[in-house]
């Protein structure tokens, strides 16, 4: 034995003496992890909330998050003598006075970008999976609640600086406040201290970024990786992959060295991002007056949607018995986004009861073998996406040369007409790929070589595929439509005759597929040829 | 044989294939060599950064191509920590793909499901736990407990109240009354008729009260209005709204009736406002009409007139409340 061996001998004892960790670390170091890219997309949110922590604490220490009224006599000569709150002079003074404080702002903002984009790929990626069906709905709702969260935290977050472009989000913010029925005007002086903007606002949504969000942050992360540690990862289909196994590498070292230096490289990328690409550059736009506001107001992207559903929405507005009901803010800005988010947590319990399906799953689907799910999901990403184009329309009709009204109206069409047309052709993509593969099993894959028979006859040839290939192209299962009865032995409807009907109706649309191939199939094409 | 249709069979997990660098020792030299290159380039890229801190003054701006003008102290930090960074995790995953095992391995999954024995231990254990606490046989405790709970919930909500003060009808008013000059922003000048030529604009505020200079953001957020000069032909108002014009000048509130946005791009030619945040387009020829956009109602308009000497004044206050809807709006 090495002296160095001895010495972690030695350390390990110590540790274990005291935890009894030996048992669970010996178990625990060698735990499998399947390997495939899509699953590098949540470790990407993972470490980019590790650098919003620590970019975050650095800017904390010069942050200022103050609305008393200041002069303004710092480094950046254009602003010099200009009144400002205390917190956006104190953002000047970290860009132009601290040294690495604009390179640390640039991070914070990147990495809130890619944490954001890392939760909604992610997001898609199980979705389109099927990783979130049992056992796994409490982490896909986790899932949910910090993508929620996470829209809430960038907001607050590049509102704090208190310039103009910001400012004007946070004018727009409490316009939905005040907009709720019967209690808006009396939440949005709670909200803000009195009327708007006030001095309380700030501070306030400091303490919410810098505090209560990320320790709930802390709290929903911790759950989520415990769950998918216990759980252990799902994995695609594939030979040797099975419901009851997992095939990967084990933690130590393989994993360990993997996972750790993916975290030095989201870090450095976002680094690179902070040194070269510019973002929200605070001192062109000036401290916030209410009574001003700059050209092509653009949220950050994650708000995109929102903003580009109130765009669009119709010019409604209900009076009765001397009060206001804001349809034209309500319905963008509350009432969508609800049903959207509800629907989206939910969607685990929907489609076990459309299909039936309570059993474990820990092999993912491929999306085209889940035709109506896949077309669900494009959708409601055909309907955020015609949102999210709106959301920058003024910039679009400058950029493309169109008018504002013709952006508009492509929207308002668009986004009731599309998603509907976006599920039929993914529907029928999923299928025709289906067909592909059933062709691709049973009649090998094209060579490009063409040959031409004694007779005269050209053919091309054909190769078999692999026998694993194979396997991974035929292993998903192919449910069978439900079949409830509305009729009971004696013929009488039952009390949950239509209900049962629905999920007829639901399941068989469900359990519309192509049929895989066969073996049976395969070898009576050899016995032809 | 029967006729059953026989499934394609799982093959197994495949053999696995050695790397290079597995079986030959010239090829595992060169990737130790290449991981040690990476984290030798990454204590380069710290060094970079240490030495701009130190040694590049942080006010030097030198334009680059497609970047345009960038600070290099903040730039060369930047990209020193970058690489310092990335070359760690590059170094890392390299080791791990060419020199680690890379034999998969397979671990078994269990079910979740405790079995029947554990479950009805579980019913059981929460039963006694729950007779014995007597919960069921006592409702009265289960009642004032209820009650007790239900109530001391209301505490957090009692003790946020001191957030703010209450609405009363601080949304319904602003600083405009009858007799209040238009002063210009910035700058505070009292404005003739004869300041402006027909098709100019000029953002104004209520004179402030004699020994006041400042001029809160919250009474901005109420009070800005916008001045536009068009000739008198081209409104198409009634009596009413003409009378509240002076000279073809006309005066809305700049705070947009959707969001609260300032209503601020004015299109010479169209006669038409544009709210740069939600696209709404207000006509001013027709009172403010909204003729696109999401917003609902006009801007609301300013009667205006001159004083004794000729200066831009407020007939009357606003006659409705400026900004966007709230419930307690009664229109």
């Amino acid at each position: 034995m090495t002296a160095r061996e001895r010495i972690a001998g030695n350390v390990a004892g110590y540790v274990d003496d005291r935890t009894g960790a030996a048992k669970w670390m010996k178990k625990n170091l060698t735990k499998v992890f399947p390997d495939h890219w899509s699953f590098l997309l949540g470790e990407i949110c993972l470490y980019s909330f590790i650098i919003l922590l620590a970019s975050g604490t650095f800017l904390t220490f010069w942050f200022d998050p103050s609305m008393k009224e200041v002069v303004y006599d710092g480094a950046y000569a254009p602003l010099q003598g200009v009144e400002m709150s205390a917190a956006y002079a104190s953002a000047l003074d970290i860009s132009f006075e601290v040294r690495g404080g604009l390179l640390m702002r640039q991070i914070h903002h990147w990495a809130a970008l890619i944490f954001m984009v890392g939760i909604v790929v992610h997001l898609l990626r199980v979705y389109f999976t099927g990783a979130f069906r049992k056992p796994r709905e409490f982490n896909w709702i986790i899932g949910i609640g910090l993508l929620t969260l996470g829209i809430v935290e960038g907001f607050l977050g590049y509102s704090l600086p208190d310039d103009l472009l910001s400012g004007t989000g946070i004018r727009i913010a409490e316009a939905i406040i005040q907009a709720i029925p019967v209690v808006g005007s009396y939440l949005a002086f709670f909200a803000f201290g009195g009327a708007f903007p006030g001095e309380a606002f700030i501070p306030r949504i400091y303490t919410v970024h810098i505090l209560l969000l990320p320790g709930i942050f802390l709290a929903l992360i911790t759950v989520h990786l415990m769950l998918v540690w216990y759980q252990k990862h799902t994995q695609f289909p594939g030979p040797g992959r099975t419901e009851k196994n997992v095939v990967g590498y084990p933690l130590m070292p393989v994993y360990m060295a993997k996972a750790g230096g993916f975290f030095f490289i989201v870090f450095g990328v976002t680094a690179f991002l902070g040194a070269v690409a510019s973002i929200n550059p605070i001192w062109l736009y000036g401290p916030y007056t209410p009574g001003q506001i700059s050209a092509g107001s653009q949220p950050d992207w994650y708000m995109g949607w929102l903003d580009g559903l109130v765009r669009m929405a119709p010019p409604l507005e209900t009076y009765f018995f001397g009060y206001t009901i804001s349809w034209n803010i309500l319905i963008p800005g509350l009432i969508l986004p609800g049903i959207m988010f509800t629907l989206l947590a939910l969607y685990p319990f929907i489609e076990s009861w459309a299909t039936g399906d309570k059993r474990e799953h820990h092999l993912l689907d491929r999306p085209r073998n889940a035709p109506n799910r896949t077309a669900i999901g494009a959708m409601a990403l055909t309907f955020t996406l015609v949102s999210l184009i709106n959301g920058g329309n003024d910039i679009i009709a400058t950029t493309f040369d169109l008018t504002i009204n013709q952006m508009m109206w492509f929207s308002r069409i668009g986004v009731i007409v599309l998603p509907p047309i976006a599920f039929v052709v993914t529907k029928r993509i999923c299928l025709s790929l289906q067909r592909a593969d059933r062709e691709l099993v049973l009649h090998g894959r094209e060579t490009g070589r063409l040959v031409r028979l004694p007779h005269g006859e050209f053919v091309e040839i054909h190769e078999p595929i692999s026998a694993e290939k194979a396997w991974t192209l035929t292993s998903h299962e192919q449910l069978a439509p439900l079949e409830l009865p509305e009729f009971d032995e004696a013929g009488v409807r039952r009390p949950k005759a239509l209900l049962n009907k629905v999920r007829n109706r639901i399941s068989r649309a469900n359990a519309v597929a192509v049929p895989k191939a066969t073996e049976t199939e395969r070898k009576e094409l050899e016995g032809h040829h | 044989m029967s006729n059953e249709i026989e499934a394609i069979k799982d093959p197994g997990l495949p053999a696995h294939v050695h790397r290079r660098a597995d079986n030959d020792e010239k090829y595992a030299r060169r990737a130790e060599n290449q991981v040690a290159i990476l984290f030798l380039l990454s204590a380069l890229g710290t060094i970079l950064l240490i030495v701009s801190y130190i040694f590049i003054p942080d006010d030097i701006f030198v334009f680059i191509p497609i970047m345009g003008e960038q600070n290099i102290h903040q730039l060369l930090l930047g990209l020193g920590m970058a690489i310092a960074l990335f070359c760690i995790g590059a170094g890392l995953i390299h080791w791990a793909k060419t020199l680690m095992p890379d034999e998969e391995v397979i671990a078994e999954r269990h079910e979740f499901r405790s079995d029947d024995e554990d479950r009805a231990e579980f019913v059981k254990t929460v039963k006694a736990g729950a007779g014995a606490a007597g919960l069921g046989r006592r409702p009265l405790i289960k009642r004032t407990l209820g009650l007790a709970l239900g109530l001391s919930g209301l505490t957090p909500l009692l003790l946020l109240r001191d957030l703010g003060p209450l609405p009363k009808d601080e949304l319904k008013k602003t600083s405009w009354k009858a007799g209040t000059r238009l002063v210009t922003d910035p700058g505070d000048r009292p404005i003739k008729a004869s300041d402006l030529e027909v098709g100019a604009v000029a953002q104004t505020l209520p004179e402030l009260p004699a020994g006041e200079h400042h001029r809160s953001l919250n009474d901005i957020a109420k009070d800005a209005v916008l001045l536009i000069r068009l000739r008198p032909e081209d409104f198409n108002l009634d009596d009413e709204r003409l009378s509240w014009t002076h000279e073809g000048i006309i005066a809305f509130s700049k705070i947009c009736s959707h969001m609260g946005c300032a209503v601020a791009l004015y299109e010479q030619q169209t006669k038409h406002l544009l709210c740069p945040c939600h696209q709404s387009t207000f006509d001013v020829t027709r009172a403010a009409k909204v003729i696109f956009g999401p917003a609902a109602r006009p801007l609301p308009q300013l009667a205006i007139t001159v004083d004794e000497e000729g200066y831009l004044v407020a007939q009357a206050p606003f006659n409705e409340p400026v900004g966007p809807s709230f419930w307690e709006r009664t229109s």
